[in-house]
């Protein structure tokens, strides 16, 4: 399955979901928020929020620093 | 109100953009800001701010100078290790530009605290270091309706929005609840390069000044984020959540 992952072209191994595809980027989830198609994805969903192809993923850090 | 004759030309490069004018200049020097957070995002933002003239600017920290902060937060300097970082910020600001005046909050934000304190301000600038302080800044700026400024860094990256309650996302439409303190605790060991803070403490800078007067667009219902390693800006569009436990029920 063909994404775009923050603005970048990513093929997929084998994730079908918003959990495997951070699992397959090595991205601890609690570190993100995920938005898929402009729709920011609740954490307690990501298992099973299907992708898509095409779909229009950014995956944003917590940044908290001052 | 009327600038008196130092006041025109110390604001003169300011005076003369058209979107500012003496009018913007009164209505910058009337104004009330707080920043919450006297480190690297608010040294760089009080400077811009206090140099601009806002009149009346609260810093609230409750830390002290420490050396290891000097790298980035340029408000305090090597003579003044071991002061309270608040009353360090003040000289600073205040030695730039007699015209201000900067009100020290030597205090830990809390949510008994919080809303007598940000009542008292027009416009609430997050340059926190932890996201508890964060979560409830933005909660505190929802139920008081006030705009708030937040900037945000690590490492190489920098964060910026703009929330103005009633009419954008807030901070809690993009991340729900902080994240667990455990992995707070692994991020303060991370680093972060020293003129980072700078560029978006400064930006912050810029949404005041433009909230302020009146200029231009604010930043609303994005989110920027400056990558310093590829030199790169992205606005993020966030959507408002409807169910947000913060802003949710507001329209």
């Amino acid at each position: 399955m063909r994404l775009i992952v923050n603005g970048e072209t990513y093929e997929t191994m084998k994730a079908d979901t918003i959990q495997g595809l951070l699992d397959e980027l090595g991205i601890s989830s609690v570190k993100v928020a995920v938005e898929v198609n402009l729709n920011i994805i609740k954490k307690s969903d990501y298992s099973n929020y299907k992708l898509k192809d095409g779909d229009r993923i950014e995956i944003v850090n917590f940044v908290g620093g001052g | 109100m009327h600038l008196s004759n130092e006041q025109i030309k110390r604001y003169s490069r300011q005076i003369l953009l058209p979107q500012i004018g003496e009018e913007g200049q009164i209505k910058i020097l009337s104004a009330k800001v707080c920043i919450i957070g006297a480190g690297g995002l608010g040294s760089a933002l009080g400077y811009y701010l206090s140099a601009a003239g806002v009149g009346k600017i609260c810093i609230v920290d409750n830390d002290i100078v420490e050396l290891s902060n000097l790298q980035r937060q340029i408000s305090h300097n090597t003579h003044r290790l071991g002061e309270l970082k608040v009353l360090s910020a003040k000289k600073t600001f205040e030695a730039l530009n007699p015209d201000i005046n900067v009100i020290p909050e030597k205090v830990r934000l809390c949510k008994d605290n919080i809303l007598t304190l940000f009542e008292n301000y027009d416009i609430i600038c997050d340059c926190s270091d932890n996201f508890e302080t964060r979560f409830l800044i933005n909660d505190s700026c929802i139920i008081l309706n006030k705009p708030l400024i937040t900037g945000a860094v690590s490492q190489f990256e920098g964060q910026l929005a703009v929330i103005i309650p009633g009419e954008s996302p807030c901070y809690r439409c993009l991340f729900e609840s902080p994240p667990p303190l455990e992995f707070q605790a692994s991020m303060q060991e991370l680093g972060v390069i020293g003129f980072l803070p700078g560029v978006i403490g400064s930006l912050q800078a810029g949404e005041v000044i433009k909230l302020i007067t009146g200029a231009g667009e604010i930043l609303k219902g994005e989110l920027l984020i400056y990558n310093a390693l590829k030199q790169s800006f992205k606005k993020l569009k966030i959507p408002k959540n409807p169910n947000c436990t913060a802003c949710g029920n507001k329209k």
